[in-house]
């Protein structure tokens, strides 16, 4: 498994076709599950022109780790790659990334799901956003 | 021995604080660490972890410990 938390922006296509071609095991993952989670340009009702992403450095990692590790036992995955970004962001980077690999697809899709459900609700990161109008914290997820 | 006090996201600007040490003589959960550097009661929803792990406020605390406030978590 890999869990990496990036300052700076990354391609998610390139990493999850990098991820399959040094880390699986040939022959093995028969489904590859991918969420992408990308800056929007507006959030509840406002225009939003960037964002500052926080995080507890140690345990947002721990915590991640523990996700990742939890959800290849728990689906019995052949393997699992997140990534996340911290720091300055404008809409359209990529966020967050989270690929779930298995040998058939319902393991990869509920691992994938599983995974960013938990990220979303346990893992230590905040957003303080940028609007026409002054900046404010983001207090809650939108639901799923 | 002391215990460190971190704090993260809108609760370090309420705060005014990133981060604190305190002596740890009285202190005998994360609640009274709380107590102990603000005069506030803690929001319902604060979240707090003890050595980079999530614990409730009645957990117990001892010297040498990272003690952490925070609000909900808002990553993804």
């Amino acid at each position: 498994m890999r869990v990496e938390i990036r300052e700076s922006a990354f391609d998610p296509w390139i990493e999850v076709s990098e991820f399959r071609r040094t880390q699986l095991a040939i022959g093995k993952a028969g489904a590859s599950a991918v969420f992408v989670g990308t800056m929007r340009d507006f959030n509840e009702g406002d225009d939003v022109t960037s964002m500052v992403l926080e995080h507890y450095p140690g345990m947002t990692e721990r915590q991640l780790e523990d996700m990742t590790r939890e959800a290849i036992a728990a689906h019995q995955l052949e393997d699992a790659l997140v990534i996340h970004r911290v720091g300055n962001i404008v809409p359209g980077d990529d966020i967050v990334l989270v690929a779930a690999f298995s040998a058939h697809r319902k393991a990869a899709f509920d691992a994938c799901r599983a995974m960013m459900e938990t990220l979303k609700s346990t893992a230590p990161f905040w957003k303080k956003e940028t609007l026409t109008s002054g900046e404010r914290w983001v207090e809650k997820n939108t639901a799923g | 021995m002391a215990i460190q006090i971190r704090f993260f996201a809108s609760l370090r600007e309420r705060v005014g604080h990133t981060s604190l040490s305190i002596d740890g003589d009285g202190i005998g959960s994360a609640r009274d660490v709380w107590h102990a550097v603000s005069d506030q009661s803690p929001d319902e929803e604060m979240l707090v972890a003890i050595n980079k792990s999530y614990a409730d406020l009645d957990r117990a605390v001892q010297d040498g410990d990272e003690v952490a406030f925070f609000p909900p978590v808002t990553g993804g």
